[in-house]
């Protein structure tokens, strides 16, 4: 492979700038060096043209989930949106995330999701749990605990986005935790009344967008919120359903 | 004069990684009235980065394993300059912890029967690190934290403190601005712990994140306490090289601790020849030995198999990369190859999820066909603010530290896996230290007018410089000089340059400016970070130059060996003197006999 190919690409970036009252796009030219991606152009800004542009980031491996814009429409973590994806003569807008309120530039204000988080029941196990779990029962689980919490999924859910419902929908993120939590194979508590009336997962119509954006592969829909609205749907409109299960597992969750 | 607006807490907690989210849960539980700041998002902090373990012997896989033999091997790995104290708190207390963990909602990995699966890294005699996958620090973190927003304390995010404030010799406060639109915040805090991660920033190739501008050792030096074996630095040896724009990404030790192995770019399996005489007996002898070490280790059988050579400690292993590359054997971007590609590609998949996909998406390699190119990144600093093992205090009465911005746990050198367990072992002592303090005192901290307008105004400074310098320049600067004098090997006559360099930075700094509003300004934010990371660059260079000898981390060509009877007593000592850094060397404490006799027997086992 050939070394310092000092050829530098030019590309042009055209970065949302402004606060909550106004702003529009300014135009940078970046230098583009092999294995570049977007997060690195906008620091090659901050730190060539524009110490001031503000911008959210933290490991720059994807591992964080800070650095979440939208990268030509869309949705993406900054440090993993690679620059030759693009082409030469392409401009690449980055914007900030749309569901959430602008502080400034690319960081917007996601503290309502802090807010949900704190309503979910915790981990509740029983007190005198024995603690041997295996590997087989703990997969699914694993599965949504990888989430990074970087709310492109609640950035996409047409509930939050486009009819702003934050007022009465805790939107897919806190779903795939709230199905973490009723799956863990010791946990006792029972969180099905809160999923209907005050998280509503009913308003999700499973579109699926918040799964195509997941950057941990999160099987968001199909894994976490089907199978919990599968479980409201028995625990709160099928009688005869919730007491034949609950006869054959002999009470338990 | 300028607002600002006050909270009042008994325990301010700063930074919310594991130590500083461990501390508030425990000092809260404990009746205290805690309020924990940290400059990211909650969730977000270095933690979250952490991969391939956390350190503890539970012994579910091997069960040999027990308390002195991780105490053992943390001391041995340090090249016993650690706190013999800590180390062995460490040792003892690390079980529990990660059963805590358990308890309150992390899922490990778990063996055939059930149980925390453990595996294999450097520096461990047996399988110790419970962990899951590649992400065992996002499993921490996240059930730290909603363990944390459970527990009735304030967090204030994205919220940096630039002062510490002391009314007569004690702690008092803190002083702070909030990121989002730079309005500043007085904490009046009978006691401060903190918990502010480590010094990569000052270095190019790193797989630190921003925040790790050293914070903690800033705030604490200024403050009065001292900072210990700062000239610690440990290289990881597998960064990611190429390409560029990921130069210094971590790829986990859990690849090698898989049966991952080193090459160059002759085909040779070069760790062989780098083992240390004295640890040799511990490690395969050939290629044989140690693929029936591996398959043992998948399959979860027991071998009398030795492990294999790339499982030697960080410090050794880095060198071995180092010298490698430097006399023209490494890969065609400047590193060596760390091939996993022999095993069943889905078991690569499962255990290495985050290193597959990192691989793949940034650099276009699939490891399951072929190896990776990796080399040292600047990773963690087994130095930090010296504190008495059981009560995590400082010298300075109030102000505690725990995690990586404390110094002592991990000596010359810290073994992979050991500093997840140092995060929760020592966070909960700090939050129990603190909580227990506040006991002792009665009246409500007072912080002088005077104090706070000294801070404000320095936090003003930037704004007023009319034709004031880049900061991200000045922090250019600072990166060059330290990789190209104080990096993995180091030399006195490099080292006096680069701290002449370092003067010249540091008057670069006062000049550093900024431009607009305070609304989220990272170019004003990092006119602050400069004075931190240059009082931690200070230390680093300052201390490795005093440490006329090679151990652990600190690799001198001019004093290439170990010199126990001369350095092997002692630690450095940073502090503030007037405007001075002041360097001592005091007097390591001194192992009791019940443990002193685990490694005298060793000597003499080996010398028969």
């Amino acid at each position: 492979m050939s070394e310092g190919t000092n050829t530098h690409r030019q590309a042009t970036l055209k970065v949302y700038r402004g606060d909550k009252g106004k702003g529009d796009y300014q135009t940078y030219k970046v230098p583009v060096e092999a294995g570049m991606v977007v997060l690195d152009a906008i620091h090659y800004i901050q730190q060539n043209y524009d110490p001031e542009l503000a911008v959210r980031w933290n490991c720059k491996a994807a591992k964080c989930g800070s650095c979440s814009a939208e990268v030509n429409g869309m949705p993406s973590l900054m440090c993993k949106s690679r620059m030759d994806q693009f082409r030469d003569d392409e401009d690449i807008m980055v914007q900030p995330l749309k569901t959430f309120p602008i502080i400034k530039d690319l960081v917007t204000d996601v503290s309502w999701n802090y807010e949900v988080n704190k309503k979910i029941t915790p981990f509740s196990p029983a007190a005198d749990a024995d603690w041997t779990v295996y590997q087989e029962d703990i997969e699914r689980v694993q599965e949504f605990r990888k989430c990074i919490e970087c709310f492109l999924c609640q950035n996409v859910c047409h509930v939050l986005r486009d009819h702003d419902r934050k007022d009465n929908f805790m939107g897919p993120r806190f779903l795939v935790r709230t199905a973490g939590l009723e799956m863990h194979p010791l946990d006792e508590a029972n969180r099905l009344k809160f999923l209907k009336d005050e998280g509503h997962i009913g308003y999700c119509n499973i579109t699926k967008c918040c799964t195509e954006v997941c950057p941990e592969d999160i099987h968001i829909t199909d894994n976490a919120i089907i199978p919990l609205k599968e479980r409201v749907v028995d625990e709160f409109y099928d009688p005869l359903g919730k007491f034949i299960k609950g006869v054959l597992s002999g009470g338990k969750k | 004069m300028t607002e600002y607006e006050t909270k009042e807490y008994d325990v301010l907690v700063i930074g919310a990684g594991g130590a500083g989210l461990r501390a508030a849960i425990e000092a809260s539980a404990l009746g205290a009235k805690v309020g924990l700041v940290c400059k990211s998002l909650l969730g977000k902090a270095h933690t979250v980065m952490a991969e391939g373990g956390v350190a503890a012997a539970l012994a579910n896989v091997d069960q040999q394993d027990g308390w002195e033999t991780h105490f053992k091997d943390t001391m041995n790995g340090g090249k016993l300059l650690n706190n013999w104290r800590m180390a062995q708190l460490h040792a003892q207390e690390a079980p529990e912890r990660v059963k805590e963990l358990e308890r309150w909602g992390a899922v490990f990995d778990r063996t055939k029967d059930g149980k925390i699966l453990q595996r294999a890294f450097g520096g461990h005699t047996w399988k110790r690190l419970c962990h899951v996958g590649d992400r065992t620090g996002l499993e921490m973190i996240r059930t730290l934290q909603d363990k944390g927003v459970h527990q009735g304390f304030d967090v204030h995010m994205e919220c940096c403190v630039t002062k510490l404030f002391k009314d007569g010799d004690k702690i008092s406060g803190a002083f702070g601005y909030f990121r989002e639109d730079g309005r500043y915040i007085l904490f009046k805090a009978k006691a401060v712990v903190l918990a502010t991660g480590g010094v990569g920033k000052s270095f190019p190739v790193t797989s630190n994140s921003w925040e790790y501008s050293g914070d903690g050792q800033g705030l604490a030096y200024d403050a009065g306490a001292d900072l210990i074996d700062m000239e610690f630095v440990q290289f990881h040896p597998t960064g990611m090289v190429w390409p560029p724009g990921v130069r210094g990404i971590l790829v986990t030790e859990g690849v090698r601790g898989e049966g991952g192995i080193l090459r160059n770019s002759l085909g040779e399996r070069f760790m062989y020849k780098y083992l240390p005489e004295s640890t040799r007996d511990g490690y395969a002898a050939n290629d044989e030995e140690a693929v029936t070490w591996v398959n043992a280790a998948i399959a979860g059988t027991k071998t009398e198999a030795r492990r294999p050579p790339e499982l030697s400690t960080r410090d050794n292993v880095a060198r071995a990369i180092y010298t490698e590359v430097k006399e023209g054997r490494g890969s065609p971007h400047g590193g060596v190859f760390l091939d996993i590609s022999y095993q069943d590609p889905e078991r690569v998949k499962k255990k290495l999820p985050s290193m597959y996909h990192q691989f793949k998406d940034l650099a276009d390699v699939d490891i399951t066909a072929g190896p990776m190119e990796v080399g040292p990144t600047m990773h963690y600093t087994m130095g930090g603010v010296r504190v008495d093992a059981d009560t995590q205090m400082s010298r300075v009465p109030g102000l505690f530290a725990a995690g990586e911005c404390s110094g002592g746990m991990h000596g010359a050198n810290r073994l992979g896996g050991n500093s997840l367990s140092d995060l929760v072992v020592f966070g909960r002592r700090a939050g129990m230290g603190a909580a227990e303090y506040i006991k002792g005192i009665s009246s409500a901290p007072t912080i002088s007018e005077a104090d706070i307008k000294d801070a404000i105004e320095e936090m003003e400074a930037p704004f007023k410089r009319a034709d004031g310098k880049n900061p991200y320049d000045i922090m250019k600067e600072l990166h060059k000089t330290m990789s190209t004098y104080v990096g993995i090997f180091r030399e006195e006559k490099d080292m006096e340059t680069g701290i002449a360099k370092l003067q010249e930075i540091k008057e670069m700094i006062k000049h550093a400016g900024a431009k607009g509003t305070k609304a989220y300004n990272p170019g004003w934010h990092m006119c602050r970070d400069l004075h931190n990371m240059m009082i931690c660059s200070e230390a680093i260079a300052k201390s490795a130059l005093s440490r006329k000898e090679s151990r652990g981390a600190h690799s001198r060509l001019d004093y290439p060996d170990l010199n126990e009877t001369e350095w092997g007593t002692v630690n450095t000592a940073i502090s503030k003197d007037g405007d001075k850094m002041k360097l001592e060397h005091t007097p390591k404490p001194q192992m009791p006999e019940e443990l002193a006799k685990l490694f005298v027997k060793k000597k003499e086992a080996a010398s028969v």
